[in-house]
């Protein structure tokens, strides 16, 4: 049976857990629970409709739209179900707009729950945007929490885009994969946050093609993996113009927990700049000392060192 | 007061026992200010690590305030009040000068109460304050946030491993203003500096001079600097590390 329309407390907290919403926001919302739409307000300046065949979601943004708002959170706590979901985002020339997105899910039940978030970006010319996506699980079942997003960016000339996505707890499988194509000028940033524990399995792909002269791509991923947890960070830079491209992977590894750095870049251009990091350790010894020194436990120090990391 | 009798500490190199510290009898008296100076090798970081636990003795008992601590760990003496500023501040990935001072005062002070411990020791707060502790910033900058975060825990004993080591010229003279300072403040603690430097003997109640893991002198500074001057206990200048960075007083 459905839950009725209303959100419950764990559906709430689960949108302020994704999406820092008490209530339903300001601005352009799409809620979407178990499944359904509970909820939906577009603005003068940001249209959203369901797509005709039912899959999901396509949001248009008025060329020149300035500081407005999109937030599309996604719960689910309904233990079993399984759903995809297609977004495409299509952002006019010049608009400046921040978009939420996330998924939550809180599973007791014993069966799996999955949503597989397929969200597309037509970025258009000078254009900015800021893209927020947190995953959350929750819930003490043995069903697994599983989410799989997809992340296409099709950047035009001279636009930006700040990615934030963060998955600090909860979710048990992960398989994210995300491509973007920038022309002349474009500038993407992407800052990572991931944590796994327990026999949590992450991975996260990107491929970045940087087409056009002036592009630039920073791709930085910053994650802790706890317990048996096993991460892939699986990062390409493909530059074919006079483009600029760096990526690097920070991990600490703890407990038992496993992590596959795997760098890739591939330069068709004389003038493409690529550079890639990777770094992966334990926290150093001195650290925890330093902490403890300033009065905290041990393990008071570890959890300082992992908060500031993951910040 | 802090008090150390008969601490010896050994490690074990290349399979052979080596002895760092030789039953050394010390104590640190409320309300002074004692630099330990002496050679390379003496034994003197080890000393100030063994105080703060980081090291355990191989035998011998500490007492802060006549109660044994020997056996108590870092996190406990530093409850009991003291303090400890690394010879190499530690550097940090993420956490900010704010949350290491917070950490260090153990509760949510306002910036501006965290940013007066940075104005202490002449950094413009302003600039520092939502710095990430990492490598960005200078070996100056970072040690100067480090005797920060001792002077915002207000120990009762506080050490400083070498604070002159690793530091440009300006940093140093300002590093001097900053321990005249906690000595004329010092009501209710004592302050323990490892240092072979001369301006900081100068301002010192004490001086102990430790050489191969022994206690060597140990005096009033009147009666005990006069003969170290110009030996390897007491250097005129400071080693010029890097170049000199900008002032921060300058807000």
């Amino acid at each position: 049976m459905l839950k009725p329309k209303k959100m419950d407390e764990i559906q709430k907290r689960l949108l302020m857990e994704i999406a820092g919403l008490h209530e339903v926001p300001e601005g352009a919302y799409n809620i979407r629970s178990n499944g359904k739409a509970i909820g939906r307000s577009s603005t003068a300046n940001i249209d959203i409709e369901s797509k005709d065949d039912g899959t999901g979601l396509d949001i248009r943004i008025k060329p020149g739209t300035k500081k407005e708002s999109v937030h599309i959170p996604v719960v689910l706590t309904q233990s079993g179900l399984s759903e995809v979901v297609y977004n495409d985002f299509y952002v006019g020339e010049d608009a400046d707009v921040v978009i939420v997105a996330g998924c939550g899910i809180d599973n007791c039940g014993t069966a799996n729950s999955q949503h597989d978030g397929i969200h597309r970006f037509f970025v258009g010319k000078g254009a900015r945007v800021k893209y927020v996506e947190k995953h959350y699980g929750s819930g003490d079942g043995t069903g697994k929490r599983i989410l799989n997003p997809v992340t296409e960016v099709y950047m035009e000339e001279n636009s930006s885009m700040e990615m934030e996505m963060v998955q600090i707890k909860g979710v048990d499988d992960t398989d994210r994969m995300t491509k973007a194509e920038l022309a002349a000028g474009a500038a993407l940033v992407v800052r990572e946050r991931l944590m796994t524990h327990g026999e949590q399995r992450a991975i996260s792909a990107y491929v970045v093609d940087l087409n056009g002269d002036g592009s630039s791509a920073d791709v930085v991923s910053r994650s802790v993996a706890r317990d048996d947890s096993y991460q892939k960070f699986d990062a390409k830079l493909v530059g074919s113009a006079a483009c600029s491209g760096h990526t690097e992977c920070d991990s600490i590894i703890m407990d038992n927990g496993r992590i596959l750095a795997v760098p890739g870049l591939e330069a068709n251009s004389v003038d493409a700049a690529l550079v890639h990091e990777a770094a992966i350790g334990k926290i150093a010894g001195d650290q925890i000392i330093k902490l403890m020194t300033l009065g905290l436990s041990e393990a008071e120090a570890e959890e300082q060192i992992i908060n500031g990391f993951l910040k | 007061m802090l008090e150390l009798k008969n601490i010896s500490f050994d490690v074990d190199a290349d399979g052979q026992n080596k002895e760092i510290v030789r039953g050394v009898d010390l104590v640190i008296p409320d309300e002074k200010l004692v630099v330990v100076t002496g050679p390379n090798g003496g034994g003197k970081s080890t000393l100030a690590r063994l105080i703060m636990g980081i090291e355990k003795p191989t035998s011998g008992r500490i007492y802060l305030n006549g109660e044994d601590i020997t056996d108590a760990s870092i996190t406990e003496r530093a409850k009991k009040g003291i303090g400890f500023a690394f010879q190499t501040p530690v550097r940090f990935k993420g956490l900010q000068v704010l949350d290491l001072i917070r950490i260090a005062a153990g509760k949510r002070l306002s910036p501006a109460s965290a940013c007066e411990y940075l104005a202490a020791v002449g950094l413009c707060a302003k600039d520092y304050i939502d710095r990430e502790v990492n490598s960005s910033l200078s070996g100056g900058e970072l040690k100067r946030i480090e005797i920060a975060t001792v002077l915002a825990r207000g120990s009762v004993l506080s050490v400083f491993d070498e604070p002159e080591a690793g530091i440009d010229l300006w940093s140093f003279q300002n590093l001097i203003h900053v321990f005249e300072r906690m000595r004329e403040e010092i009501s209710g603690s004592s302050i323990l500096i490892i240092s072979h430097q001369e301006r900081i003997l100068n301002i010192a109640d004490e001086v102990i001079v430790l050489k191969d893991g022994r206690i060597a002198e140990q005096g009033d500074r009147e009666k005990i600097l006069p003969d170290l001057i110009g030996t390897a206990s007491a250097v005129r200048d400071c080693r010029v590390l890097e170049m000199p960075e900008r002032s921060g007083q300058t807000c």
